[in-house]
C-alpha cells in the first residue's frame, strides 16, 4: 500500500455560485462581453490589414446612412425577427427546431402556388389573405412532422428538422427546373409575382414590418399571460414536472411546433410576396440559422429579439458595404455574429458564478 | 450491371470517407458526454485551412526556388486541418466545459461561425490569389488514388479495395484505432465512464475536465480532417464556396446510425456515401434529379425514426451526452 499522501494545493482560481446578481450588474457583464467580442472582431480585421474602427463605421453607415439602405436593413430585419419569434416558441420548451429554413421554403411554395397561378382569378386582398393562410398552414404542417415523431418515439428533432431543410431545398430546385419553370426562360427559375399581387409598401418597406412588431407584442403576451405559454415553459423546464402537473407533453409539442413552423412559413410568404417576388434556393438564405442566434442572444424575450434582429440586420447589410469599400468578403458578418455569440454564451458564466483567487477568501460560505 | 455496381461501390467509399471522419470525430466527442453539433462548422474550418495551408506551402517553396513535394503538401494540409478543427472544438470545450454554456446552442454557433469562417477566408484568399484559390498539380496528385505494389494490381479486389486515395485508408486506420481505444485501452475505458456517468467517474478519481477537453478537441481535429477531404479530394483542390454543405450534419446523424461504434460507422458511411452519389450511377426512369437528391436526407429521417422506435439499451448514446457536469450540483 502506498502511504504517500498528496498534498492538494488550492487551485489558483476557483469558482463559487453567486447568490444573486442585480439585473443591472448582469447587463454590465453582458455589455463588457459584447465589447470584447467587437474588440476580437476588430483584431481580426486588423490582422487582415484594415483599420477596425473605419470598417465598423462604414458598416454602420452602410446600414443606416441613407433612406435606401435603411429600408434594406429593415427588409432584412423582418424575416429575421419573425423567424426568431417562431423558433423561440419551440426553443422555450427545449425543442430544438433548426428546420426554420425548410419551413420558410415550404411557406414560400404554398404562397407561390396561389400567388403565381391564381393571381388572375382573385383580387388583391383575398389573394394576399389566401397566400398568408396557406403559408401558415404549410409551414405549420412541416414543423408538425418532427413533433409528431418526437412525441411518439422521442425521435431526435435536431437532425429531423435539419434534414427537412435539405428536402425542402431540393423540392424548390425541382420546381425551378420542372413544373414551375418560368415560361420562355432558358434558365431554371420561377416566374415573378404579378405586379398587382405584391405586398403594399408602408414607408418604403412592405407591411411585413408592421406585422413583425405586432407579433413581438402578441408573442410576449402569449409567453407570459396565457395558459399555453405557461405549458410551454413547464415542458421546457422538465417534461416530468409537466406530467405531474397533468400537462400532456405530446400535445404541447405538437401544438407548439405547428405554431413555430407556421410563423416561419409566414416568413416565406413575406419574402416571396414582399421582398423577392419570386422563389429561389436563396429565399430562406440562412435566415433560419441566424434567427437561432437572434432568439438565443435575446434570451427568448420578444422585445430583446427586436433589438438583436435590428443589430444583426445592420451587420449583414453593413457587410455588403465593407465588401465594396474594403474588399472584405461579406461573410465577415457571419464570422462576427459567431464571435459575438461565443462571447455572449461565455459571459453567462460570469453572471452565475464568481471567481475567487487563491488565498483570497478563507471562510467558505 | 456488375461493372456499374463496382463503380458505385468505389464512388460510395470515396463519398463516404468525409462522412466517416466526421462521424468518428463526433463519436469520440460524444463518448466524453459532449454533444457537439458544430461538426459542420469544424469540417468547414478544416476544409479551408487545409487547402490554404497547402497552397501557401507551395507558394513558399516555389518562391524559394525549390519544387514543392506532394507528400509534404498533403502532410501540411493534414496537420493544418486537424489544428483548425481542434481550434473550433477548443472554443466549444471552453464554453461548455469550463463556462458551462448550453451544448446545443454552442454547437450550432460553432457551425455558423465555422461556415462563415470558411466562406470568409475562402473569398479572402481567393481575392489575394487573383480570382480563385487552387493547389498545384503536385498536391492534386498526392490526393489521387494510390498504387500499392501487388495489391492494387489484383483483379477486381485491387480495384475495389486497394486503389483509393490515402485518406480513405487514413480514415479506416482512425476507425480501427478508436475501436481499440474504446474497448481495450485504460484511457478509453475511463473516457466511456466519463460519458456514461461523470459523477461516478469523478468519484473514482478520473479527471473529468481533462478527459472531456481531450476527447472533444481531438474529435474536432478529426472532423477538421474530414472537411479537408471535401476541399482536397471531392472538389480536387479548388476552393468551392460552401463545399461542405450538409456533410457535417449527415455525419452527426451517422453517429446515431452507427450506434456510437467506430466499426459500424465504417459501414453506414459507405451506405450513406453511396446514397449521395447513387444518382450518377443508377438512373430511375421518371424520377427528376432534384427529387433523387433528396434520397440521403429522406433515408436519414427514416433511419432516425426507426432507431428511435427500437431503443436499444446496449447501443445507446452515452448517458450524460448533452448535459454539462457540475461537480457542485450533482
Amino acid at each position: 500500500m502506498s502511504s504517500q499522501v498528496k498534498k492538494v494545493k488550492e487551485p489558483l482560481l476557483r469558482m463559487a455560485k453567486r447568490d444573486a446578481i442585480t439585473s443591472k450588474q448582469a447587463w454590465i457583464v453582458r455589455g463588457i462581453a459584447f465589447l470584447l467580442a467587437l474588440v476580437t472582431g476588430g483584431l481580426l480585421i486588423m490582422i487582415l490589414g484594415n483599420n477596425p474602427l473605419a470598417v465598423y463605421k462604414s458598416m454602420v453607415i452602410g446600414a443606416w446612412g441613407s433612406k435606401t439602405v435603411m429600408n434594406e436593413t429593415i427588409k432584412i430585419t423582418v424575416p429575421l425577427l419573425i423567424t426568431a419569434i417562431g423558433i423561440s416558441i419551440a426553443f422555450r420548451m427545449k425543442f430544438w427546431n433548426i428546420g426554420a429554413e425548410g419551413q420558410i421554403l415550404v411557406g414560400a411554395v404554398a404562397a407561390g402556388f396561389f400567388g403565381l397561378f391564381t393571381a388572375h382569378i382573385f383580387p388583391k386582398v383575398p389573394l394576399v389573405i389566401l397566400m398568408m393562410v396557406s403559408s401558415l398552414i404549410a409551414g405549420g404542417l412541416y414543423g408538425l412532422i418532427p413533433a409528431l415523431f418526437k412525441s411518439k418515439w422521442g425521435t431526435n428533432e435536431t437532425l429531423f428538422t435539419l434534414m427537412l431543410n435539405y428536402i425542402a431545398l431540393a423540392f424548390i430546385k425541382y420546381l425551378m427546373n420542372g413544373p414551375w419553370k418560368a415560361p420562355g426562360s432558358s434558365f431554371p427559375k420561377i416566374a415573378m409575382l404579378a405586379q398587382g399581387a405584391r405586398l403594399t409598401k408602408v414607408f418604403g418597406v412592405h407591411w411585413g414590418w408592421i406585422l413583425a412588431l405586432v407579433l413581438v407584442v402578441v408573442s410576449h403576451i402569449y409567453f407570459t399571460k396565457t395558459k399555453q405559454g405557461y405549458e410551454i415553459a413547464v415542458v421546457g423546464e422538465s417534461t416530468n414536472t409537466a406530467h405531474y402537473a397533468g400537462i400532456k407533453v405530446s400535445k404541447v409539442y405538437n401544438r407548439t411546433m405547428f405554431i413555430s413552423g407556421a410563423l416561419c412559413g409566414l416568413v416565406g410568404m413575406l419574402q416571396f410576396a414582399g421582398a423577392d417576388y419570386t422563389i429561389t434556393e436563396g429565399t430562406a438564405g440562412g435566415v433560419g440559422f441566424t434567427a437561432i442566434t437572434v432568439a438565443w442572444l435575446a434570451k427568448m424575450n420578444p422585445y430583446g429579439m427586436l433589438a438583436v434582429a435590428i443589430f444583426i440586420a445592420m451587420l449583414e447589410r453593413g457587410s455588403n458595404t465593407i465588401q465594396t469599400q474594403f474588399k472584405i468578403p461579406a461573410s465577415a458578418a457571419d464570422v462576427l455574429i459567431g464571435i459575438i455569440l461565443f462571447f455572449m454564451l461565455g459571459c453567462e458564466f460570469f453572471i452565475n458564478y464568481r471567481l475567487i483567487l487563491r488565498g483570497k477568501e478563507e471562510g467558505h460560505a | 450491371m456488375l461493372n456499374v455496381l463496382s463503380n458505385l461501390f468505389i464512388a460510395a467509399v470515396l463519398a463516404g470517407t468525409p462522412l466517416l471522419l466526421g462521424a468518428l470525430g463526433e463519436i469520440l466527442t460524444e463518448k466524453a458526454g459532449n454533444m457537439n453539433l458544430g461538426v459542420e462548422g469544424m469540417m468547414f474550418m478544416g476544409a479551408i485551412t487545409g487547402l490554404v495551408s497547402s497552397y501557401y506551402y507551395e507558394q513558399f517553396v516555389m518562391k524559394a526556388g525549390g519544387t514543392p513535394s506532394g507528400f509534404v503538401s498533403a502532410l501540411v494540409a493534414l496537420i493544418a486541418s486537424f489544428i483548425a478543427g481542434a481550434f473550433g472544438a477548443l472554443i466549444y470545450s471552453f464554453l461548455t466545459i469550463t463556462l458551462r454554456a448550453n451544448q446545443n446552442v454552442t454547437g450550432l454557433t460553432l457551425t455558423i461561425f465555422g461556415t462563415g469562417f470558411a466562406n470568409f477566408f475562402g473569398e479572402f484568399f481567393a481575392g489575394k490569389a487573383g480570382g480563385y484559390i487552387a493547389v498545384s498539380d503536385v498536391t492534386k496528385k498526392a490526393f489521387l488514388k494510390v498504387n500499392i505494389p501487388l495489391l492494387s494490381d489484383l483483379p477486381v479486389i485491387g480495384k475495389l479495395l486497394f486503389q483509393y486515395n490515402w485518406m480513405v485508408y487514413f480514415a479506416l486506420a482512425v476507425a480501427a484505432m478508436l475501436l481499440w481505444f474504446f474497448a481495450k485501452s485504460r484511457v478509453g475505458l475511463n473516457l466511456r465512464a466519463v460519458g456514461e456517468s461523470p459523477a461516478t467517474a469523478d468519484a473514482a478519481g478520473i479527471p473529468i475536465e481533462a478527459y472531456k477537453y481531450g476527447a472533444t478537441i481531438i474529435g474536432g481535429g478529426i472532423c477538421g480532417i474530414g472537411g479537408m477531404y471535401m476541399s482536397m479530394v471531392t472538389t480536387s483542390g479548388v476552393w468551392v464556396h460552401g463545399c461542405v454543405g450538409g456533410y457535417g450534419w449527415l455525419a452527426v446523424a451517422l453517429v446515431i446510425f452507427a450506434t456510437w461504434s467506430p466499426l459500424r460507422a465504417v459501414l453506414v458511411s459507405v451506405v450513406f456515401g453511396g446514397l449521395t452519389v447513387m444518382r450518377m450511377y443508377i438512373s430511375i426512369p421518371g424520377l427528376p434529379t432534384q427529387i433523387y437528391d433528396m434520397i440521403p436526407y429522406i433515408a436519414t429521417i427514416l433511419v432516425l425514426v426507426f432507431t428511435s422506435m427500437h431503443e436499444n439499451k446496449e447501443h445507446a448514446q452515452p448517458k450524460s451526452c448533452g448535459i454539462n457536469y457540475f461537480r457542485e450540483e450533482r
